[in-house]
């Protein structure tokens, strides 16, 4: 009668439900993307076999082999998976929210936003790496709070949401372009650098702060989660069927944006994972929910994946891994709009 | 009549109902009989789906309150609310690509928990909504595909999954043809008289509010109660030309004896000068 598998217990109290299609997803996104782990961790200027890589993961690495791998790669790769998860998460549950797939935190500015408050640290208050990072989080926090406020009229509307946001969005990169023809020289190069999103100096630090946050953030997000499925259908429907849509709609934009403005902090801005990863494993799953679990999989997947292509391919140039996220995400949107809008869903 | 004339489960009083600052109604009070087929009427714009929102807690009133079991809506959790009254509003999405069975399932929400979220019982209450509304074979099919009527009466099976006395239908018979909406009206009318709900529904077309009400709610433009009660008593030539500036004769219906309504020739229509609304 319904689709997908229950799980109970003996007695009635518990009952879960399953969708074995979405769990072989995540699966198999999962077991890829600790195969790219370990190439990114093996390969490089100095190869690492993979039997010492794991050796050296488990804590029985030789002292050489636990510098190359723990210190040097694992940070990035772990920053990597991590910040894709929750870049993909935060555009699960904003495109979830505006019933649309562009209403993903990097196409409503909140990611130029972090921008923003990134450089503002970098170019006038000239700033350590915390005090940038922690720039690009009000930036992106205040981002959302604007253009929640200045598209409320009787409630959200998602169109309207999204229609601010790219107007918000386009007046930030003005501000930001503005921003760096004011910088110095060498603020300039930084600013350039932090703008395109980057992998190329990332530290235990930035993988910590990315997992913690991740940690906190996406239980609190999966607790709402049959709420979200629910509020796609309509608010009427949500509240006549006794969701607290506006407890809910709160937990999940405050998830969704915390992620991503972390995620940006950490990071730079890191084009289309967002926008992307949410709708490709949608397409796997067939799901009829928004599925958090297979995006963040899904982002982690595609993140390490094009830092590792960046990093072999177009080695010994530090490409910044943003081009590659770019340049494909690129493609995805336009693949969007040509077939989805004519498709039946606008 | 069924219905008792004691203090009925859902009602409200004073009612001021406004969108931002325009005002809809003023000073409404409403009683939804027990176990009636209540069809609220009016004209365009007169406030009558802004009554219905108010009464399924869509719309906060700026004045006065609805009760429903003797308590301010408000004070209960949504949930228990949700257990208590169904609401189809008119702007239901279904989520594309899900199945009949899946959207049905949705609607028992307010009897689940983080932990149980399919239980047995579940299971039965949702077969037999779909029994109800003729959905059953349905139930794999993907809702995208069905036809205006079939869809509609997946959304009735939805509502009914949620196992509420009151169910509150917001113009369910929009959109469909004629043979489709009197077959989610009969629905309806046995919800009422088979299975003891309270079923209050928004119509356009007075002939059908005359046929199948047990209780007519008629409003008028700004949001006031011209009338209300049984059909038979209520409908008058004079009270459809004076709410709905249309001159006509009412007759018996040769089918059901219920009023009918026969709007009255053009000219005849012309002659008597009417607001333009």
């Amino acid at each position: 009668m319904i689709t997908g598998g229950v799980l109970r217990s003996r007695r009635p109290e518990v009952s879960l439900r399953i969708d074995h299609r979405a769990f072989t997803v995540t699966a198999v996104l999962l077991s890829l993307l600790a195969g790219t782990c370990v190439v990114a961790l093996s390969t490089g200027e100095y190869p690492v076999p993979a039997r010492e890589v794991l050796a050296a993961l488990v804590g029985n690495g030789s002292p050489g082999m636990d510098f190359i791998v723990l210190e040097l790669r694992l940070p990035r790769v772990l920053t990597a998976a991590l910040t894709g998860a929750a870049l993909a998460i935060s555009g699960a549950l904003m495109q979830s929210l505006t019933r649309n797939p562009l209403g993903s935190p990097d196409v409503v500015g909140f990611t130029n936003g972090s921008a923003t408050g990134a450089l503002v640290v970098i170019i006038v208050l000239d700033g350590s790496m915390m005090d940038i990072a922690f720039g690009a989080l009000v930036g992106g926090v205040a981002t959302a709070v604007v253009v929640y406020l200045l598209a409320l009229r009787r409630g959200v509307e998602g169109f309207r949401f999204i229609l601010v946001g790219i107007g918000v969005s386009a007046m930030l990169l003005a501000a930001n372009s503005y921003l760096i023809t004011r910088a110095a020289w060498q603020e300039g190069i930084e600013a350039q650098a932090w703008l395109i999103g980057t992998l190329n100096d990332v530290s235990w630090e930035h993988a910590t702060v990315v997992g913690l946050t991740v940690a906190v953030l996406v239980p609190a997000a999966l607790s709402q989660h049959r709420e979200l499925a629910l509020l796609e259908m309509g608010d009427a429907v949500a509240i006549a069927l006794g969701v607290r849509v506006e407890r809910a709609r709160v937990v999940l934009i405050g998830a969704s944006v915390t992620l991503s403005a972390v995620a940006t902090a950490a990071t730079g801005p890191i084009a289309f994972v967002a926008l992307a990863a949410p709708q490709l494993a949608r397409r796997l799953t067939r799901a009829t929910s928004p599925g958090m679990m297979s995006s963040a999989a899904m982002g982690a997947l595609l993140l390490t994946a094009s830092d590792l292509a960046v990093q072999r391919v177009f080695a010994p140039a530090l490409l910044p891994v943003g081009v590659a996220t770019g340049s494909i995400g690129g493609l995805y949107l336009i693949w969007l709009l040509t077939t989805q809008w004519r498709g039946e869903r606008p | 009549m069924r219905e008792g004339t004691s203090v009925s489960r859902l009602h409200a009083h004073d009612l001021t109902l406004a969108y931002d600052e325009r005002a809809v109604a003023v000073d409404l009070a409403v009683r939804i009989p027990d176990r009636s087929f209540t069809v609220v009427i009016g004209p365009n714009a007169c406030g009558k789906s802004t009554l219905l929102k108010a009464l399924a807690r869509m719309l906060k009133p700026q004045q006065g309150a609805v009760y429903l079991d003797g308590a301010v809506i408000d004070t209960y959790r949504s949930k228990e609310v949700a257990r208590r009254l169904g609401l189809l509003p008119q702007s239901a999405v279904a989520p594309g690509g899900i199945t009949v069975g899946d959207l049905v399932a949705r609607g028992r929400y307010p009897h689940q928990s983080l932990v149980r979220q399919w239980s047995s019982a579940d299971e039965a209450v949702v077969a037999d909504a779909m029994r109800l509304t003729g959905v059953a074979d349905l139930a794999d099919r993907m809702v995208d595909e069905l036809s205006g009527g079939q869809r509609q009466r997946v959304w009735l099976a939805m509502v009914l999954a949620q196992q509420t006395p009151i169910l509150l239908l917001d113009e369910p018979t929009t959109f469909l043809d004629i043979a489709h909406q009197l077959e989610v009206l009969d629905l309806c009318a046995d919800l009422h008289t088979d299975r003891d709900h309270t079923v209050v529904a928004v119509l356009h077309d007075l002939n059908h509010a005359c046929r199948y009400a047990s209780h007519l709610i008629v409003m008028r433009p700004g949001g006031e109660i011209a009338a209300e009660g049984p059909p038979a008593d209520v409908i008058t030539a004079e009270l459809v030309e004076d709410v709905f500036g249309l001159p006509c004769r009412v007759m018996d219906d040769p089918e059901t004896a219920a009023p009918m309504i026969v709007p009255a020739r053009r000219k005849a229509r012309a002659a008597t000068a009417v607001p333009a609304r």
